[in-house]
């Protein structure tokens, strides 16, 4: 919970992570903001899918709609969040010369996925309105 | 010891400020998809004044997102090595998305 705490608040505390250790090589810096920015997208192509199911699908009932497009957008959100969590992790861990972190974030986000691609195959089989 | 011609020019042989542009780039485009699907939810069915207000949300962090990715890709392109972003910066873009996901979440409980 404080480590929680303490990642939190050097998302908006520049002076933080770079008074750690010493400046790792540009290219490893460069490297761990294109990994953000690939995490980014991921959370932006989740928060377009939820844009898409509720405009797209109108013939599924309320509740299948609804309930998959907040699934995907609140999957979009986590996800864009963790992305600058993980990236203050990684940075601190290269200014430092310790091991990277390891997290279950990753198979945790393709179960979420492989569950909302089974609901939307069942939504789409038995869902429809008419 | 000679190495190929972009180390004697002085220019980082893996392209690694290039690629790091681009992936900015990328990922606005990611954004203005996202954002053009926002708001057609919000116009979809007519104009409300929730809606209009939600759409101006919308519209504001995709900008918001878009400047500091030009931000960003201009101090990728000034040449040499650039610095790390500023974690700062990083929140921004990633708060725009998340605002992104919660006028989405609002739109999708009112429509």
């Amino acid at each position: 919970m404080i480590d929680f705490v303490r990642n939190v608040r050097s998302w908006f505390a520049p002076r933080d992570v770079r008074q750690e250790g010493t400046t790792p090589d540009y290219r490893f810096s460069l490297a761990n903001e294109r990994t953000f920015l690939a995490w980014l997208r991921t959370a932006l192509a989740l928060i377009g899918g939820g844009f898409a199911v509720d405009q797209f699908l109108p013939d599924l009932r309320w509740g299948w709609r609804v309930g998959l497009a907040l699934a995907l957008l609140a999957a979009g959100a986590l996800c864009a969040l963790r992305a600058v969590s993980h990236w203050v992790r990684c940075e601190r861990a290269m200014r430092r010369g310790e091991d990277l972190p390891v997290s279950r974030f990753p198979v945790l986000l393709s179960l979420v996925i492989a569950v909302v691609a089974v609901a939307m195959v069942v939504a789409v089989l038995t869902g429809w309105d008419g | 010891m000679s190495g190929p011609a972009a180390v004697r020019a002085g220019r980082d042989p893996g392209l690694q400020p290039e690629r790091t542009r681009l992936a900015w780039r990328r990922t606005t485009l990611a954004c203005t998809v996202a954002s053009v699907l926002a708001v057609r939810t919000t116009l979809y069915g007519g104009v409300s004044a929730p809606g209009a207000v939600l759409c101006a949300l919308c519209c504001a962090c995709w900008l918001g997102f878009l400047l500091v990715a030009h931000r960003r890709i201009r101090a990728l392109s000034a040449g040499g090595a650039p610095a790390a972003p500023s974690p700062l910066h990083l929140t921004a873009a990633v708060l725009c998305t998340a605002a992104l996901a919660v006028c989405g979440a609002v739109l999708v409980l009112e429509g």
